[in-house]
C-alpha cells in the first residue's frame, strides 16, 4: 500500500427497510479485512420501516477520531429525501451516487455525479429489490476503489444467512458490471 | 502496551456487543434486564451467550425487578450486571441505593440517549452524568467509568466488573446512543490475559465472619448464601453482621466505610487522558462521544497553530479533582462541550473555584458548549469556538 494517507467520509442514505445500516456494516467489515482504520455510526428513527435512515462509514489509513461523517468524499442516496437532506455536506472534489428510481431532482452541485436506477435494475435483474443495498455498495466500491473487491464479497459472505448469500453475491457481480460501463 | 501475544485477532465490533463481551470476559454470570433502546443489545448478546456456559439470562418484567434481581444473584455468589438507558435508570435508582448500602457487588450500564423522559430513544446525550451521582436517595459516592470508543468499552466494562468486586458496590458504566451503536475494529485479549478481580470468600469460620468488617480490606471479602455464612442483608443502617441498628456509632462505622473505601482509593479508580495539553494554551475537558469531537477539534486547532490538548476523564465519579485541578490551573481557557446543559462544567467550575455561572473574571475562561437536540457537537463547532474566545 502507498504511504499517502486518505480519509473516506462515506453516507450512505434514504429510508429505513432499505438496507443502509446493513450496507454500512459491510463495507466497514471489508474495511477490516483491508487492515484499514474505520469507524461505523448511523441514524435512523424510531420506526423499523420508513423514517429516514442513514449509515456512515469512515475508512482510513491514519487514525482519526469523530465517528460521524462531515463533509463526504461519496454520498448515496436511494430517497429523495435523503438526496436533498444531505447533497449540501458532499465536497466538490465528491461523488454523489443517486438511485433516480427514487430520486427525481438533483441541485446543481460540483461533485461528479452517477444517476442510475438502482432499485429498478434490481427488481429486473434479480426479481426483488431487496438486494438494492449490495447492488449500489459494489457499485460504490468499484467506481472509489475504497477497499478491495475481494474483502467486499468475503464481508458480504460473512455477514449474510446463507439463504441469502447467493443473491447478494449476483448483486455485486451486476454492481460491478454497471460500474464498468462507467470506467474508460 | 499489550505485547502481540496478548491480543489474537482484530474484529469489527459494536459498542454495546463490546460491553457484553467485556463482561462476560470479566466473569459474567448473570444478567437480568428489560430491554430499551439504546441499550438492548446488550441484553441479547448476554441472553444468546450466558447460557453457552451455565450463566444466567432473566428478562424481567421491569427495571425494579432487573436490578433487584441482580442484587439477588450477586448475594448468591453470581457475578451480575445489568443495563438500561435514562427511563430504566431512573427506575434503578433505589435498587442501586440499596446494592452500595448493603455493599453487593454489581454493574449498571446506563446508555444515554436523549431525555428527559422517554425524550429521543434513538439519539445520544449525556445528560445523566449528574443521576448517575446523585440517582440515589442517601449519600453514598459512586463509581462511574465512561469510554470513548468500541476498545475502550471493552476494556471499562472488564474495569467495572473488577471494581464492582473490589470495592463491594454497584458501579456505574455509562456510554451513549452513538458509542453503544458505533461499530470499530477492536483486537479482541486472549482471555487468558485478562485481569479478574474474583470474589474473595471469607476464610474465617462462620461465626466469626462479619459481613461488614469494621476495618476492611480491599478487595472486601464476601461470603454467599448457601456457604454456611451468617449474615443478614437490609437497607436500614447495620452493624458488622448486617442487623440493623439505629445506634449512632455504629452507623457512623457504615457511613465512613461507604464514603472512605472510595474516596481513601481515589487514585486507584480515577483514570484520565491527557491528550496533548504539555503545551496547550487550551483545553478541552470532554467524555465520552463528545470527546472524539474534541480531539479531532486538537487536531484542526494545530494545524491552524492553535496549542491546544484535550482532558478526558475515563472515570467521571469520583470526580478527579486533584489531577484535573493540576492539568487545567495553567490554561488560558477551558472548554467543556457536552450533551447537556452544564454537567461536567459544573464540576471543573466548583473545581476551579467558581461558582455556578459566576461573573468572577477568573472564571471568564470556563467556556460551555451545550447541546440538547440528540446530535452530536462536531469537531467544527469545538475549533469556532476556540477561535471565538482565544
Amino acid at each position: 500500500m502507498s504511504k499517502e494517507t486518505f480519509k473516506w467520509e462515506i453516507r450512505l442514505s434514504g429510508s429505513g427497510g432499505q438496507g443502509l445500516i446493513t450496507a454500512g456494516i459491510i463495507l466497514a467489515r471489508a474495511a477490516v479485512l483491508d487492515k484499514l482504520l474505520v469507524t461505523q455510526t448511523q441514524s435512523y428513527g424510531p420506526e423499523s420501516r420508513g423514517g429516514y435512515s442513514r449509515a456512515d462509514v469512515i475508512i482510513s489509513n491514519k487514525e482519526f477520531y469523530y465517528p460521524e461523517a462531515v463533509n463526504f468524499d461519496v454520498l448515496l442516496s436511494l430517497t429523495q429525501d435523503a438526496c436533498e437532506a444531505y447533497a449540501k455536506n458532499l465536497k466538490d472534489s465528491g461523488i454523489l451516487i443517486a438511485d433516480t428510481t427514487n430520486v427525481k431532482n438533483i441541485v446543481p452541485m460540483n461533485a461528479k455525479i452517477y444517476e442510475l436506477p438502482l432499485t429498478e435494475i434490481a427488481m429486473e435483474k434479480l426479481g426483488t429489490i431487496l438486494p438494492t443495498n449490495i447492488l449500489s455498495l459494489a457499485f460504490l466500491v468499484k467506481i472509489t476503489g475504497v477497499v478491495s473487491e475481494s474483502s467486499l464479497k468475503k464481508a458480504v459472505s460473512d455477514s449474510l444467512k446463507p439463504q441469502f448469500k447467493n443473491l447478494n453475491l449476483k448483486a455485486i457481480k451486476i454492481g460491478f458490471e454497471l460500474a464498468n460501463r462507467y470506467k474508460k | 502496551m499489550q505485547s502481540n501475544k496478548s491480543k489474537l485477532k482484530t474484529v469489527l465490533m459494536q459498542g454495546n456487543e463490546a460491553i457484553a463481551r467485556g463482561a462476560l470476559a470479566a466473569g459474567l454470570d448473570f444478567f437480568a434486564g428489560y430491554p430499551i433502546t439504546p441499550s438492548t443489545e446488550i441484553a441479547e448478546i448476554c441472553s444468546v451467550e450466558l447460557p453457552k456456559f451455565g450463566g444466567k439470562f432473566l428478562q424481567m418484567e421491569d427495571e425494579i425487578a432487573s436490578i433487584s434481581a441482580i442484587i439477588g444473584a450477586s448475594l448468591a455468589g453470581a457475578k451480575t450486571m445489568t443495563a438500561t438507558s435514562g427511563p430504566g435508570y431512573s427506575l434503578m435508582t433505589e435498587g442501586i441505593g440499596f446494592a452500595k448500602m448493603t455493599e453487593t457487588p454489581c454493574v449498571v450500564v446506563n446508555v444515554m440517549r436523549g431525555g428527559p423522559s422517554t425524550g429521543l430513544p434513538t439519539k445520544p446525550s449525556q445528560a445523566d452524568i449528574m443521576q448517575a451521582k446523585w440517582g440515589n436517595h442517601g449519600d453514598a459516592p459512586a463509581i462511574v467509568l465512561y469510554p470513548n470508543s468500541v476498545s475502550e468499552s471493552y476494556e471499562l466494562s472488564i474495569r467495572a466488573m473488577n471494581l464492582a468486586e473490589k470495592y463491594r458496590t454497584c458501579v456505574v458504566l455509562l456510554s451513549d446512543e452513538v458509542l453503544g451503536h458505533m461499530r470499530e475494529p477492536i483486537e479482541l485479549p486472549n482471555l487468558a490475559n485478562v485481569k479478574i478481580v474474583k470474589r474473595i470468600t471469607p476464610t474465617k469460620p462462620p461465626e466469626w465472619y462479619q459481613h461488614y468488617p469494621d476495618n476492611p480490606k480491599y478487595p472486601m471479602p464476601k461470603a454467599s448464601f448457601g456457604e454456611g455464612y451468617r449474615f443478614h442483608v437490609t437497607g436500614l443502617s447495620h452493624d458488622s453482621k448486617g442487623f440493623p441498628t439505629n445506634r449512632a456509632d455504629e452507623t457512623a462505622v457504615l457511613m465512613s466505610r461507604l464514603r472512605n473505601k472510595i474516596l481513601h482509593h481515589i487514585d486507584d479508580i480515577v483514570q484520565l487522558e491527557s491528550f496533548q495539553m504539555e503545551d496547550a494554551k487550551v483545553a478541552i475537558f470532554a467524555a465520552g462521544i463528545t470527546s472524539r469531537a474534541a480531539k479531532e477539534a486538537v487536531m484542526i486547532a494545530r494545524k491552524n497553530g492553535v496549542k491546544v490538548g484535550m482532558l478526558r476523564p475515563l472515570t467521571i465519579w469520583p470526580f478527579p479533582d486533584a489531577a484535573v485541578r493540576k492539568l487545567l490551573e495553567d490554561q488560558e481557557t477551558i472548554i467543556i462541550p457536552e450533551l447537556n446543559e452544564g454537567q461536567l462544567s459544573r464540576e471543573i467550575k466548583r473545581v476551579m473555584g467558581c461558582s455556578w455561572n459566576s461573573e468572577s473574571k477568573t472564571c471568564k475562561y470556563i467556556v460551555q458548549l451545550n447541546k440538547t437536540n440528540g446530535q452530536l457537537i462536531t469537531p467544527e463547532e469545538i475549533f469556532n469556538l476556540i477561535k471565538e474566545v482565544i
